[in-house]
C-alpha cells in the first residue's frame, strides 16, 4: 500500500501536462468569454505539440507507473503521437469553420483536449479499470462535440444516438470486465497474460467475458455489426468534428484493441482470432457495398471508415509482429488521408453555406484545380492504388495475413477493395468529367490550404521515404508482442 | 445464522421482484419507485456482506440523487408513455429470443464456475467493523494511493460531464432581466430619491 512516487509522476508527465493545461485554459476561457476561443484553440494545438514532445522525450523503453496501472512503451509512443497529430489537425480545421458558422465557443477546444487526454489514457492503460475510465473520458467528450451544434436537429440527433448506443456498448464492456475479473481475480494486463497462459483450457466464463469486451471495443472502432451509429453520427455532426471522429478516437480504440487482445489475452489467440476475422470480413464487405449508393459525402466517408477498420483488423487477426506492424502503418496513413479528405470536404461551401452532396463536387477540377487534385490523390490512395500511401497500408496488412496463413481473409480483402474502388473513383469522375452547375466559394482559407498541402504531399510522396515510419511501427509492434 | 440466511433471501427476493416490477409496471412513476426499492434491497445485501460503507453510498448516491432525479424527470417531462410502448410487443419475440439465448449462455457459464480453494479464507479475512480497519478506512487507503491515477481520471470525467451539460443547455437569451449588483451598488440617493417640500394641508 505504498503511495506513488515522483518517478510515477514523471512517467505520466504528458497526461498531467494536458490535464493541467485543460484546467488552466478552461479558467482563462471562462473569464475571457467566447471571443477567446480562437487563441484557446491555438493554445490547445500548441499543447498537443508539447505533449507529443513530452511523449517523445519519455522514450520507448517500457516503464510502469502507479503500481502497474499505467504502461509506457514503444507502442504507446507511436499511438500517442499519432493521436495527438490527428486531434491537432482536426482542431486546426475547426477553428475557421466554427468562426464562419458562428458557433465558436471556448468549451470546444477544451473538450477536444480532454477527449485526447482520454485517448492517451486508453493507449497507456495496463489495467481494465484504467481502460474503462479513459474510454469514458474520451466518449463523454465525443458525445458532447457531436451534438455541439445544438440548433441543428441532425447534430442533436447524432449526439443522442451516439450517447445511447455508446452507453449500451460501455455496459457490455463493463459486463465483460466483471466476468474477466471474476474468473481471473485480476484486472492488470500483465498479470492477466500469466493467468491465462498458466492454465490449459481457458474457463468458459473468461471467454464469454472476452467476447463482451471485444463487442464493446468493436463498437468504438465501428466494426460491423456494431457500426449502426457511424453513418448518422458522421452525417449529423459538424464537419470538423466528423474529421476528428474519423481520425483520433479510431487510433485510440485500435490501440486498446491491440493491447488488450495481443498484450493481455495473447495466449487465447485461437479464441479471439475467429471473432476478429468475422468482424474484419463483415466490415470490409459492408464498407464496400453500402457506400455505393450514398449521395452525401460525409455518409460515404462513414462507410469508407467502416471498410478501412475492416482492413486494419486483418492485421490484428494475423496476431503476429508483422500483422501489428501493418495495423500501425495502416492506421497512421489512414489518419493522414482522413484528415486530408475532410479538409477537402470543408472546402465545399457555396455562397457561405456548407454543401455536402457528392454532386456538388461536379467540375471541381475546373473551378478549384488544386483542391480537386488533392481530393483525387486521397481517393486514389484510399482505394489502394500504387504508389500512393494507401497502397502500402493495404500491402503490409495483406502480407501479414498471408504470413499467418489467413488466405481467405487476404483474398476477400483484395476483392472488397476492388468494389470499394468504384465509389472512390466515382468521386474523381464527378470532379474531373462532370459539368459544374454552380461554383463553390473561393478562397478556401490559409490554414485549410496548409493542412491540405501537407497531407496530400505525405500521401503522394510516402513511397520515397517509407523507412522511418516502417522502423518505428516495427519497434512498436515488437514492444507489444514482446512485453 | 438462520436470521442471516433469512435476511439474505428476503433482500434477494425483494430485489429481483422489484427489478421485475420496474420494467413491468405501467405507470413510469411506479417504475422509479420500484427502482428505489431495488436499490434499498441491494444496499441490504451489501450490509449482509459486511460492506456497510458501500451500502450507505448506494443509498446516498443512487436513492438520494440519481433515483430522485429520475423521478423529477419522469414527472416533469410530458411524455406519452403509452405511445412509446406501442412498438414494444412488436419487438418482443426477437428481443425475447436474444434474451433467452443470453440467459442459456450465462447458465452454462455459471455451471462451470469453480470456487478457488482460498476463496473462503479471503472472505473470512475481510476487514470488519470490530477491531481491524473499517470499510471506509480500507477503501480510503487504496483509493488515494494505489488507485490515485484512475481516481483523478474519474474526477476529470465528472468535470467533462459538467462542461458538457453547460455546453448543451446553457444559452444566453435576450430580454431576460438579470440582477446587476454593480449597478445596484452604484446607485446613490441622488438618482433614486427625490425630496420635495410639501406644503401642509395640500398634498402632493
Amino acid at each position: 500500500m505504498t503511495a506513488f512516487s515522483m518517478t510515477d509522476l514523471a512517467t505520466v508527465a504528458p497526461e498531467i501536462f494536458l490535464a493541467v493545461l485543460g484546467l488552466a485554459l478552461l479558467m482563462a476561457g471562462v473569464f475571457r468569454g467566447d471571443r477567446a476561443s480562437g487563441w484557446i484553440s491555438w493554445a490547445v494545438v500548441a499543447g498537443f505539440a508539447a505533449a507529443a514532445g513530452l511523449v517523445w522525450q519519455g522514450g520507448g523503453a517500457r516503464a510502469l507507473a502507479f503500481d502497474g496501472l499505467y504502461v509506457s512503451d514503444a507502442f504507446s509512443l507511436f499511438m500517442k503521437q499519432l493521436t495527438l497529430l490527428g486531434s491537432g489537425l482536426a482542431l486546426v480545421l475547426s477553428i475557421r469553420f466554427n468562426d464562419r458558422e458562428g458557433i465558436a465557443r471556448i468549451e470546444y477546444p477544451v473538450l477536444f483536449l480532454f477527449a485526447t487526454l482520454g485517448m492517451m489514457t486508453m493507449i497507456s492503460a495496463n489495467d481494465l479499470l484504467v481502460l474503462y475510465v479513459g474510454l469514458e473520458l474520451q466518449s463523454l467528450c465525443l458525445y458532447v462535440v457531436a451534438a455541439y451544434r445544438r440548433d441543428s436537429v441532425r447534430s442533436t440527433e447524432a449526439g443522442l444516438k451516439y450517447f445511447v448506443l455508446g452507453a449500451l456498448s460501455s455496459g457490455m464492456l463493463l459486463y465483460g470486465v466483471s466476468l474477466i475479473y471474476g474468473y481471473t481475480g485480476t484486472t492488470r494486463f500483465d498479470v492477466l497474460v500469466e493467468q491465462v497462459a498458466g492454465h490449459g483450457a481457458p474457463a468458459l466464463g473468461l471467454v464469454v467475458g472476452l467476447v463482451f469486451l471485444i463487442s464493446g471495443l468493436a463498437f468504438k472502432v465501428s466494426a460491423v455489426p456494431f457500426h449502426m451509429w457511424t453513418p448518422d453520427v458522421y452525417e449529423g455532426a459538424p464537419t470538423p468534428v466528423t474529421a476528428f471522429f474519423a481520425a483520433a478516437p479510431k487510433v485510440a480504440a485500435l490501440a486498446l484493441f491491440a493491447r488488450v487482445l495481443v498484450g493481455a489475452f495473447g495466449p487465447l489467440v485461437e479464441q479471439w482470432s475467429q471473432i476478429i476475422v468475422f468482424l474484419s470480413i463483415a466490415s470490409m464487405a459492408l464498407g464496400a457495398f453500402a457506400a455505393v449508393g450514398q449521395t452525401n459525402i460525409k455518409r460515404l466517408m462513414a462507410y469508407s471508415s467502416i471498410g478501412h477498420m475492416g482492413y486494419v483488423l486483418i492485421g490484428l487477426a494475423a496476431g503476429n509482429v508483422s500483422g501489428l506492424r501493418g495495423l500501425l502503418i495502416y492506421t497512421a496513413i489512414y489518419v493522414v488521408m482522413g484528415i486530408g479528405t475532410f479538409a477537402c470536404i470543408l472546402c465545399m461551401r457555396r455562397q457561405g453555406r456548407t454543401v455536402e452532396a457528392i454532386a456538388d463536387l461536379a467540375g471541381l477540377a475546373r473551378t478549384h484545380p488544386m483542391v480537386a487534385f488533392a481530393l483525387a490523390i486521397f481517393m486514389f490512395s484510399m482505394s489502394g492504388i500504387p504508389p500512393l500511401a494507401g497502397f502500402f497500408g493495404k500491402f503490409y496488412v495483406f502480407m501479414s495475413a498471408i504470413e499467418a496463413g489467413l488466405y481467405v481473409l487476404a483474398v476477400l480483402g483484395v476483392l472488397s477493395s476492388v468494389v470499394a474502388a468504384f465509389y472512390y473513383l466515382r468521386i474523381v469522375k464527378v470532379m474531373y468529367f462532370d459539368e459544374p452547375d454552380a461554383v463553390l466559394d473561393r478562397p478556401i482559407g490559409g490554414t485549410l490550404a496548409v493542412v491540405l498541402a501537407g497531407t496530400s504531399t505525405f500521401t503522394l510522396l510516402f513511397f520515397l521515404a517509407p523507412g522511418p515510419l516502417l522502423a518505428r511501427a516495427q519497434a512498436a509492434a515488437a514492444a507489444l508482442i514482446g512485453g | 445464522m438462520i436470521v442471516y440466511a433469512a435476511a439474505f433471501y428476503v433482500f434477494a427476493a425483494m430485489a429481483i421482484a422489484s427489478g421485475a416490477m420496474v420494467i413491468a409496471s405501467r405507470n413510469p412513476v411506479h417504475s422509479v419507485l420500484f427502482l428505489i426499492l431495488a436499490f434499498f434491497n441491494a444496499a441490504g445485501l451489501f450490509v449482509l456482506m459486511g460492506a456497510e460503507f458501500l451500502a450507505m453510498i448506494l443509498v446516498i448516491v443512487y436513492v438520494g440523487a440519481v433515483a430522485v432525479l429520475f423521478l423529477f424527470v419522469v414527472m416533469m417531462l410530458d411524455i406519452n408513455f403509452a405511445e412509446l410502448r406501442q412498438g414494444f410487443l412488436q419487438y418482443l419475440p426477437i428481443g425475447g429470443l436474444v434474451g433467452l439465448i443470453l440467459l442459456v449462455e450465462l447458465l452454462f457459464v455459471a455451471g462451470t464456475w469453480v470456487f478457488a480453494p482460498e476463496a473462503g479464507q479471503i472472505v473470512s479475512d475481510r476487514p470488519s467493523g470490530s477491531g481491524g480497519t473499517t470499510n471506509a478506512h480500507a477503501i480510503g487507503l487504496v483509493l488515494y494511493t494505489k488507485y490515485a491515477y484512475p481516481f483523478q481520471l474519474a474526477g476529470l470525467v465528472l468535470l467533462v460531464a459538467m462542461i458538457g451539460a453547460i455546453v448543451l443547455t446553457f444559452r444566453s437569451r435576450d430580454g431576460v432581466r438579470r440582477q446587476r449588483v454593480a449597478d445596484q451598488l452604484a446607485r446613490g440617493p441622488e438618482s433614486a430619491v427625490e425630496l420635495r417640500k410639501v406644503k401642509s394641508g395640500e398634498g402632493v
